[in-house]
């Protein structure tokens, strides 16, 4: 282990796989010559313009190309410069890359992984700033991953790239400065796998992407009030481990579902339905949703800072559903 | 462009098989024993045949929703193919396809496909695919005039440009987008002009002549295994059938107009000119229509016999 940022984290993932596999191509606007979020840095000059592709400003032919790609035996790595962008060319993503397989009868492997940064907090306004993952989440034959920390980043990427479905790495922006320790052998998380990010045992906070950072600065602030807050980190969306979350939310019976997606029919309402169904008798409190509200997320600072989560949303909302101690 | 004795024959049974089995699906489709959605190829024979004899096993296409005649001139099994329109388990897709989404990977079919205009991007990534892994392969992608609206194409085109892939453009331009005539369409008569916009070659062909359209594309592939990059053949051709169903299109089209292209008839003209140059006695070609007649007979009893899957098939194949 020694101390990297997540996105030179990302960066030795994709170095690392395409050296080991030389079906791994790298392709998107500006990955070669300006990588726009500086994860590809580096890749064209080692690996040569043939598997570092630089394209024109085309989603719809960027993704087709990966699903042909694919198709024709090679493990494509596609970058969205901003998710917000992956909506011009949904028909690849929905009726193409997710539809293949099954629709083939089975015949068609399409390992195709497609990178977005996503998310707020910038000032880059309602379409470089949105948190889609419930969309891609709702399209079975996708899987969905929004890793948290360098060291998921690494091994879930890592993962994907080997896996031989289409993947969706969605990178939060604010995630990428993250400083963290990442063993620098390769190594793969697997898909489907929650992970505790801190235990506790009078609340469980599912939080998703970069709000596990600030889930984890709600539960130090509730731990000074006597209140210990498990942080759980889905990590993949899709497929959900609802097993881990069930798991802690029989041990604490209260859960705050935390993501940075719109609340009306964001993840976490899929979270909160399945611990209904399958944990109600554990619960003590109704599951509570902290996210976005019902808007696109604005341009200007204090309207955004007011849109988006944050841990202090985090500790009101735990506060709402867990009986003060003193 | 000289063309071997055995090769010609068998381009004309493809054709003549393509047809017999649209004809097949139409009937079977009238006494209600196939459901769903039918985009017959029906008129249009010269264009696949002449195009896919043009490749080999190893090169790969990219069919649209009028999808049946590709994958017969590219070698698919009416057998498998009438099995999937019966939804049986012995369809290319075990029946959870059906009949615009027949694939055959190990035959270099990357599908047809249901969405108009999404099937040129993805021969651009097998194009690619075969670039990158230095094989000389190409890779064919065809589409209707209709789909030549579709961003999708304008994105393949310029990417496959960009990139000197080795992929050729067929429009098959049978005048129609669905029900909507050409000129209602779009403001150009030859999409084969739109090459322009992209510095590449661009021809058109009489898509009724299934030599002319071999040769056009028989060129156009050549250069595209020279590392030369892209090219876009149009075809000029006619569907028999309505867009969508078995009906004959005489509610939508004028009766002048499928009378003249009738009257081009690309196997009926094929067969002639076989027969003229001696490459083939009357005696043999209907010999050959008798053979196809009864495998299309045969496949279609073997699809209806074939078994239905079952609710344990619903679930498996969403993933790898």
């Amino acid at each position: 282990m020694r101390p990297t940022i997540y996105l030179m984290a990302l960066n030795e993932a994709l170095q690392q796989e395409m050296e080991r596999d030389p079906t791994v191509f790298v392709t998107g606007e500006d990955v070669g010559q300006h990588p726009p979020m500086g994860v590809t840095l580096g890749l064209l000059q080692r690996f040569g313009p043939q598997r570092v592709v630089d394209t024109p400003i085309s989603e719809s032919a960027i993704l087709g190309l990966a699903v042909g790609a694919a198709a024709a035996g090679l493990r494509p790595v596609v970058e969205i410069m901003f998710m917000d962008f992956l909506f011009v060319a949904f028909d690849q993503v929905i009726n193409q890359m997710a539809k293949m397989r099954y629709m083939f009868g089975g015949k068609a492997k399409l390992p195709i992984v497609v990178r977005c940064p996503c998310g707020g907090g910038y000032q880059m306004a309602a379409q470089h700033s949105q948190s889609l993952e419930a969309i891609l989440c709702h399209i079975p034959g996708l899987k969905v991953v929004m890793p948290a920390t360098p060291y998921d980043a690494k091994g879930l990427l890592t993962a994907a790239i080997r896996d031989d479905n289409p993947v969706f790495c969605l990178e939060h922006k604010k995630c990428y400065t993250l400083p963290g320790d990442v063993p620098q052998e390769q190594y793969e998380l697997p898909l489907g796998v929650a992970e505790v990010k801190r235990p506790g045992s009078d609340v469980t906070i599912v939080a998703t992407s970069y709000m596990v950072h600030e889930a984890l600065k709600a539960a130090e602030e509730l731990a000074q009030r006597g209140i210990e807050a498990e942080v759980i980190d889905p990590r993949t969306l899709l497929p959900l481990d609802i097993d881990a979350i069930l798991t802690s939310v029989r041990k604490t019976h209260r859960v705050v579902i935390v993501h940075e997606a719109v609340k009306f029919c964001g993840v976490g309402a899929e979270i909160a339905a399945q611990i209904a169904e399958a944990a109600f008798d554990a619960l003590e409190a109704p599951p509570v949703r902290v996210a976005a509200p019902f808007s696109p997320v604005p341009f200007s600072a204090p309207l955004e800072e007011a849109y988006l989560p944050n841990a202090q949303k985090i500790v009101d909302a735990v506060s709402s559903v867990t009986p003060a101690k003193t | 462009m000289d063309i071997p004795r055995e090769k010609l024959i068998e381009m004309y049974e493809r054709m003549v098989t393509i047809r017999r089995f649209e004809e097949g699906a139409a009937g079977l489709m009238r006494d209600g024993r196939i459901k769903g959605f039918i985009h017959l190829y029906a008129g249009q024979e010269a264009v696949a045949v002449g195009a896919c004899f043009a490749i080999g096993k190893d090169d790969y296409i990219a069919s649209h929703h009028r999808g049946h005649g590709h994958l017969i001139a590219k070698g698919g099994d009416p057998k498998n193919m009438y099995g999937e329109l019966f939804g049986r388990r012995d369809g290319y897709c075990h029946g959870k396809g059906g009949s615009m989404h027949i694939a055959d990977l190990d035959l270099g079919i990357l599908g047809a496909n249901g969405i108009v205009g999404a099937g040129p991007p993805i021969a651009v990534g097998a194009a690619f695919a075969a670039q990158y892994k230095g094989e000389r392969g190409v890779s064919l992608c065809f589409f209707g005039d209709g789909a030549t609206n579709q961003g999708t194409v304008h994105e393949a085109l310029n990417l496959a440009a960009v990139l000197k892939l080795p992929v050729v453009f067929i429009c098959e331009n049978n005048l129609y987008g669905e029900y909507t005539r050409q000129d209602r369409h779009q403001t150009i008569k030859d999409t084969a002009v739109r090459a322009k916009a992209y510095a590449i070659p661009g021809v058109t062909v009489d898509g009724m002549d299934v030599l002319a359209v071999h040769e056009a594309v028989s060129e156009a592939v050549e250069r595209a295994r020279r590392g030369e990059g892209p090219s876009l053949v149009e075809c000029k051709t006619y569907r028999y059938f309505d867009h969508q169903g078995v009906g004959d299109g005489v509610a939508d089209r004028p009766a002048e107009e499928m009378e003249e292209w009738r009257a081009k008839d690309a196997i009926v003209r094929f067969r002639r000119h076989l027969i003229q140059t001696e490459a083939l006695t009357e005696a043999e070609a209907e010999d050959i229509d008798r053979r196809v007649a009864a495998r299309i007979e045969e496949a279609i009893a073997f699809a209806e016999a074939s078994p239905l899957p079952t609710e344990d098939d619903l679930l498996t194949d969403v993933y790898a």
